[in-house]
């Protein structure tokens, strides 16, 4: 069998087995949901002011919310096979719609906050390492330690206040200026303006993840009999960095790099708050507090279809990177 | 005087303050020529690999570095040689091969890149002659199919193969020097004496000068020229290879060849016809169980033991010799039951143990003890040696004060002070910790005592002194003891009969006697035949009686 059949089958085999993971988790998220007290009814009747128990009845009976948990799991699960993810009474929309309008905005800054992490990640912590214990090293463990440490709300307070108010570069909230009608090129260059300050927020959390991670990785690496070997050899330093430690090193932020994206679908909440942004995170928060459960978990449904997805493809870069890992 | 290619004068490298010593090695002086083969020889810690790694500038700096003297290769010093001129040497004019092929290779880079690096960084060809060449190196260490090879990553190949391509590569520009630091000691014995011929044949073909780092007399009588003995950091002896192992003058360097047990096999003792284990056609397969839904891969089958049977004698030691992955270990865990087998009965004393539950199992338990081989992994670090020998008797429901004083009795029975009782495992050496672990199997008085490899983590000095304790502790408390060894040496001093495994199967079954002075099959002659130094044989090589 060649590696490409291989694959496939492997790739297979993984989505197969993840549809019952993701059906176990279904089942999970809506007994869970349902621990929690009142519903989407107790709520409209909230913010109504005044309702009547008998129109509240009548809601329940229009919302299905009056038959017995197991059922409302029954029909659910039966209109999830189908593909149809229900109806929110909230926003008067299907939610598979609504989590699509969503679902962009935050695919979109998910995926340049791992690129600018990881890559940067890896920069930073291959220059610590390379220049161990000199001035650069200790500037970025120090840089790393900080942003680190430093809550995610606050970076990005002081980054609008800085960035936005003070020397009015970067816009303050939102995707994009929805007053001026931008269309084609100008749009793509006014969404990646409204990107930028969002980015570097998310991003920095992470960043000193990887730095840490890859600075650690490396100096492991750099310990190893291979590396030794390699000097016999009489290969230069940076033959030696470049081609041998590098790869080796990058394995295990590789493999944490993947477990964190789906983390930073959920992660996203507050970044999106501050600068608005309108993505998952934000609607989750607010169907949490709306009970509207429907929509919930459609966005739960898409976060773990998207992790198993995430995993898989992690599964099979790195089995390009480590000859060692077989696939099959 | 004869022009030598490299010589050491006056070496001596410092180590870090605060470190056990203030060098790793002093006033060392050496010479190599050219088609000689030059061994050092010492124990753990004597400062043998890194004199090798100070001619290669390889050492750790900046904690470890050359305190003073010189190496001279040709009209330089390798000393105070510039970086460039060193990279230039390393890999051209003086390569390297070390110890254990699997981690010195890098696991993510194949076989053929490897060795191409060399030509890519030391002389200007093309990619395709490179290639030629590689491939020419490869056949000419004898690895099959080199194409194939060059394809291939180190995981894919076993561990004689990887320190062939190893072999390769070092060869890779006919260098002047080669370097090797242990390159047979992670190696299997039949494996090692290939080895060993090929090195031999490599440095016929190139006229270069071999410099081989080993603790292993027997591998010293088989290659050296000259051989150069190294105690703490120091050269206590030297001389050619007659002299040194034949006629040895310093204490220390007589001390050490008594200490490599003897390949004559001991006088056989009285033999019991009481059976204490009894293995009937035990079975024990690895994988094979189906993965998650019954439509993956099928796993890799392994069939670690295959219908053995054995009989365990009162008061007799039985050898399981063999190499990796021959079921040998495998085959001892079945018989006390760390590890449950397929098929298959084990009695002991005539009772089958086979199917007993965690409970019924109890009482059996302590009948049958085993020591590790390695003495670091095999010992809990967070628990002080006292408790450590102590919880197997507390356990099987002996009160504390006596649990504690059956423990001071066995620290004093293993030759250990009675201070050891509240210290933890770190503090003791290699030697001690196996004396611990001797102790803590004896504390349950077993009947039988299984020995999985027990001394081949440790030096030679300490191998001896360890395999005449547990000799003595066998013939005090009238133990069986199941031996696993591959050190036919050590089998021959310490077994009374043998049991050859290879694949899961036993292939040959005798008295020691039997074995070493008439093997009938084909592989037990083979692993015989390996034995490093079987023509050297010395009259102090140690004996236990």
């Amino acid at each position: 069998m060649n590696r490409t059949s291989k694959i496939l089958r492997y790739v297979s085999r993984r989505l197969l087995q993840g549809i019952p993971i993701i059906l176990a988790i279904i089942v999970l998220n809506f007994f869970l949901l349902n621990l929690a007290e009142g519903d989407a009814v107790d709520v409209l009747a909230g913010e109504a002011g005044s309702a009547t128990p008998e129109y509240m009845d009548q809601l329940r009976a229009k919302f299905g919310l009056d038959k017995p948990l197991p059922v409302q799991l029954l029909v659910y699960l039966k209109n999830v096979v189908t593909l149809d993810l229900g109806y929110s009474f909230r926003h008067d929309m299907p939610v598979s719609k609504l989590i699509v309008d969503r679902f962009w905005p935050t695919l979109l800054l998910m995926v340049s906050t791992i690129i600018l992490a990881v890559g940067f990640g890896i920069l930073l912590g291959l220059l610590a390492a390379v220049s161990l214990n000199t001035w650069k090293d200790a500037i970025i463990t120090v840089f790393a330690l900080i942003t680190y440490a430093t809550p995610l709300f606050w970076v990005g307070l002081m980054m609008i206040v800085v960035f936005s108010l003070n020397f009015g570069w970067f816009p303050t909230s939102g995707m994009e200026n929805i007053a001026a009608f931008h269309e084609g090129f100008d749009r793509v260059k006014d969404i990646a303006h409204h990107l930028v300050l969002p980015t570097i927020t998310l991003s920095l959390f992470y960043l000193a993840l990887y730095t840490r991670m890859m600075r650690a990785s490396m100096l492991e690496q750099y310990g190893l009999d291979y590396v030794v070997t390699a000097r016999a050899k009489g290969l230069t330093e940076r033959r030696i960095t470049f081609v041998h430690v590098l790869r080796n090193a990058l394995l295990p932020v590789v493999t944490m790099a993947g477990v964190q994206v789906g983390a930073l679908i959920g992660g996203s909440v507050i970044v999106e708050s501050v600068f608005a942004w309108p993505g998952l995170g934000m609607l989750a928060f607010e169907s949490l507090f709306a009970r509207d459960l429907n929509l919930l978990l459609g966005i739960f449904l898409l976060s773990s279809a998207l992790v198993v997805a995430v995993n898989l493809i992690v599964d099979v870069i790195y089995s390009f990177l480590d000859p060692r890992i077989e696939i099959g | 005087m004869i022009k030598h290619l490299l010589s050491i004068n006056n070496l001596s490298i410092l180590l870090p303050e605060g470190a056990d010593r203030k060098c790793a090695i002093e006033n060392v002086n050496l010479t190599l020529s050219a088609g000689e083969t030059l061994c050092v020889v010492g124990e753990s810690g004597s400062g043998k690999s890194l004199t090798a790694k100070a001619i290669m500038g390889l050492l750790p700096a900046p904690h470890v570095r050359v305190g003073s003297g010189s190496i001279n290769f040709g009209t330089e010093d390798l000393v105070q040689v510039s970086y460039e001129r060193l990279r230039q040497i390393r890999g051209s004019e003086i390569s390297m091969i070390f110890q254990e092929p699997m981690t010195a290779l890098n696991p993510v880079m194949s076989i053929g890149n490897q060795i191409d690096e060399i030509f890519r960084y030391h002389a200007s060809m093309a990619k395709l002659e490179r290639q030629g060449k590689a491939i020419q190196l490869l056949k000419d260490v004898k690895l099959p199919d080199p194409k194939q090879i060059m394809n291939t990553f180190p995981h894919e190949l076993s561990g004689g193969q990887r320190q062939r391509a190893m072999i390769a590569m070092a060869l890779a520009l006919s260098p002047k020097i080669l370097i090797a630091d242990e390159p047979t000691t992670a190696l299997d014995v039949t494996t090692q004496a290939q080895i060993l011929k090929l090195i031999k044949e490599m440095q016929s073909t190139y006229n270069s000068g071999v410099l081989f780092i080993t603790h292993d007399f027997g591998v010293v009588a088989d290659i050296a020229d000259r051989v150069a003995v190294m105690q703490e950091g120091l050269i206590v002896e030297s001389g050619t290879v007659n002299q040194v192992l034949n006629q040895p003058s310093h204490p220390y360097t007589k001390s050490l060849i008594a200490a490599v047990p003897s390949l004559t096999p001991r006088a056989p003792r009285k033999k019991s016809d009481e059976s204490v284990i009894r293995v009937n056609r035990l079975n024990k397969v690895f994988g094979g169980e189906k993965s998650f839904f019954g439509f993956g891969k099928s796993k890799r089958i392994v069939n670690a033991v295959q219908n053995v049977s054995l009989d365990l004698f009162q008061g007799e030691t039985l050898g399981i010799v063999g190499e990796s992955g021959s079921g040998k270990s495998t085959l001892a865990r079945c018989i006390i039951r760390l590890m449950d087998y397929d098929d298959g009965d084990v009695s002991i004393n005539g009772t089958n143990i086979s199917k007993m539950g965690r409970a019924e199992m109890r009482p059996f338990r302590a009948k049958m003890q085993m020591v590790f081989q390695d003495p670091f992994a095999s010992l809990n670090p967070r628990i002080k040696i006292g408790n450590i020998i102590a919880q197997g008797p507390l356990i099987q429901g002996k009160s504390k004060s006596e649990a504690e004083e059956r423990a001071r009795e066995l620290l004093s029975i293993v030759g250990l002070d009675s201070k050891a009782y509240d210290r933890y495992p770190h503090e003791f050496s290699g030697g001690q910790r196996q004396r611990i672990g001797i102790a803590r199997a004896l504390a349950l008085k077993p009947e039988v005592l299984v020995a999985d490899e027990p001394v081949s983590a440790l030096d030679v000095s300490i191998q001896a002194q360890i395999l005449k304790l547990l000799d003595d502790i066998r013939r005090q408390m009238n133990l069986s003891m199941v031996f696993i060894t591959h050190d036919l040496r050590v089998a021959a001093q310490v077994c009374d009969r043998i049991v050859v495994m290879r694949y899961g199967k036993i292939v040959e079954v005798g008295t020691t006697a039997e074995i070493f002075g008439n093997p009938t099959h084909d592989y037990s002659k083979e692993l015989l035949s390996a034995v490093p130094g079987k023509g050297w044989e010395n009259k102090n090589s140690a004996s236990l009686r």
